[in-house]
């Protein structure tokens, strides 16, 4: 079943048009990576599938429906966002950060429950910031920053899952620790996941599919083997590759 | 969590009523407290009859016309002041915000000015004139401001804030040049800019503390969406909060809330600058408990500011926000050197 459409979006700012004429769509618990070169459009088209911009043209679908008609606390409990760093002035601390992921489960005249305590709990616990628990936002690398926000977005618990390039300010070993906890979330609780990466080897090692864009529009899409080729890399990039076969890395 | 909600505010609200009985009795007048307190008795019915008489009459008016509802006042502006500034703090993301930074503030200063510097009166029919054009005037900066940042049906805050900037400069020029031109009224609009809760009209307390106290309960409503903004307006739209609508919203309610406190006292600075941040380091940043913290600290600073600005060269006075100034200024340098 398809969970989220974007049906023929353009969008632009002023005057210069960053996306042309989209058609997208993601069935449920399928693994989409966004790959392209900077400047392609892809956290553009990522905002817009969770409602952070509006498309100028055309439409994103949940389940068929109008995002932007669907109250907007539905969609945050079903659509969670995990943004590129942020920069939090206020000190609050990892806990707090985690437990907004609840607060479209909050009402606007209530306190947390025992409930949401707990499932804050698992979230930093699968996202490995358990022990960051009390520290101060302000005071994380941003590395660890990017762990809250993507244990801030499973708090939601969401049924589609969208990362803004989460592996860019890991170390190594929790840019595996990452992608298997998303990969793992993907296969065993069949959460839809969206990723933008830079990264071309993780992208094919870890998602289902590829979306490439090019200049505002989808060059190609398709699986990571029909994707990724010599030519295409070329053609998009502008750089000759060798393709190896391998273990990339992780 | 609400352990530790409890806890403080319970705290706070012990420390504000201590400095609410201090600021009853310390000043240029002794009142004995037995008879404080009969003659708080006696306004009760039923327990009228059984109270006599053994104070004199201006004692009376003293205590229940001047010391009351002047300390009741600086109750009031100082808990509004600080809530507004905690919110705007959080809204604009920006630790140096004040109530004072939207154009609220020179916008009131211009309605008082306008009254102060020419021949109007400063009664009509009763009625105080000054506040009353203040907060004229504060309503106008707060409509101008609002439409000069409000671009595409949305209220991006960096021009909000560059809109406030630019009504407070010519707004100020407008002031000064009204300066200029008179030759009356001088030290009056200085005393008025510094902030003073001395010859303000008392009367206008049983108007403006429930409609202050309202407007506090409805931007507390808010304070979940202000947690979330306050870490980003852009991950609030991810959490589902309505953040264009919320922004509106808290923008007008925080510049009534302001205009409110300004035009009954002028433009008594720092506690909405500090008591936030003195807040802030003490319960944290999340504003379920931030902003009535902040109200309550405001309270007590500004009651106890107020109480020693009238009582250290008395029977004059030094104008509020010159002591506000003083006090707040060294005791929050004290604070952020500790915390470090």
């Amino acid at each position: 079943m398809k969970i989220l459409e974007a049906k023929d979006i353009s969008f632009g700012y002023d005057k210069k048009e960053v996306l042309k004429n989209i058609n997208l769509s993601v069935e449920e618990a399928d693994f989409l990576g966004i790959i392209g070169p900077n400047g392609s459009g892809k956290t553009t088209l990522l905002k817009m599938l969770c409602r952070g911009l509006k498309p100028g043209q055309g439409k994103v679908l949940f389940k068929g429906e109008d995002i932007f008609r669907l109250d907007t606390r539905f969609v945050a409990k079903n659509i969670a966002m995990v943004p590129q760093d942020e920069n939090i002035i206020f000190p609050f601390t990892v806990f707090e950060i985690v437990m907004m992921g609840r607060s479209p489960y909050i009402n606007r005249f209530s306190w947390e429950k025992k409930e949401d305590v707990n499932i804050v709990h698992s979230a930093m616990k699968l996202a490995d910031v358990l022990r960051l628990r009390d520290r101060n936002i302000d005071e994380l690398s941003s590395g660890e920053r990017q762990r809250v926000f993507i244990a801030r977005a499973l708090a939601q618990m969401p049924k589609v899952l969208l990362l803004d390039e989460p592996t860019s300010h890991l170390d190594i070993n929790h840019q595996r620790d990452v992608l298997e906890l998303i990969k793992k979330l993907n296969e065993n609780v069949k959460i839809t996941v969206i990723m933008i990466s830079h990264d071309i080897n993780l992208a094919s090692k870890y998602c289902k599919r590829l979306v490439l864009l090019k200049t505002g529009k989808i060059f190609t899409e398709g699986s990571p083997k029909k994707v990724i080729t010599k030519k295409v890399i070329k053609d998009v990039y502008g750089v000759k590759v060798e393709l190896v076969k391998g273990n990339v890395l992780l | 969590m609400s352990n530790k909600f409890r806890i403080y505010i319970l705290l706070g609200l012990g420390l504000l009523l201590l400095s609410l009985v201090a600021g009853i009795f310390i000043g240029s007048v002794y009142i004995e407290p037995l008879s404080a307190v009969k003659m708080l008795l006696s306004k009760i019915p039923y327990l009228k009859e059984s109270i006599s008489v053994t104070w004199e009459g201006n004692i009376e008016d003293i205590l229940m016309k001047v010391r009351i509802p002047r300390v009741l006042l600086a109750l009031i502006v100082g808990a509004s002041l600080s809530v507004s500034g905690a919110v705007f703090q959080s809204l604009l993301r920006n630790p140096l915000a004040d109530p004072y930074l939207l154009g609220v503030s020179s916008g009131a200063a211009l309605g008082a000015a306008i009254v102060i510097l020419t021949s109007l009166p400063f009664f009509f029919f009763g009625v105080p004139i000054v506040p009353l054009s203040a907060f004229a005037g504060a309503l106008l900066s707060m409509f101008l401001v609002y439409g000069l940042a409000k671009t595409k049906g949305k209220l991006p805050m960096h021009t909000l804030l560059l809109s406030g900037v630019i009504i407070n400069f010519s707004f100020s020029a407008v002031i000064m040049l009204l300066i200029t031109l008179s030759n009356k009224g001088l030290s009056e609009v200085i005393v008025w800019m510094m902030g003073t809760l001395n010859n303000t009209n008392y009367e206008l307390l049983p108007y403006v503390a429930p409609v202050a106290l309202v407007l506090m309960a409805v931007i507390y409503m808010f304070s979940n969406d202000l947690n979330v903004i306050a870490v980003g307006e852009e991950s609030a739209v991810y959490l589902g909060v309505k953040t264009e609508n919320v922004k509106k919203w808290l923008f007008i309610l925080n510049s009534l809330l302001t205009a409110l406190a300004v035009s009954v006292s002028g433009l008594i600075g720092f506690v909405g600058l500090i008591i936030p941040h003195i807040a802030r380091m003490i319960v944290g940043p999340d504003h379920r408990i931030l902003i009535p913290f902040s109200a309550i600290c405001g309270g007590i600073f500004l009651v106890l500011s107020d109480t020693l600005c009238r009582s250290i060269i008395s029977p004059a006075e030094i104008p509020t926000g010159v002591v506000t100034a003083i006090l707040g200024g060294p005791f929050f340098l004290y604070l952020l050197k500790r915390k470090k």
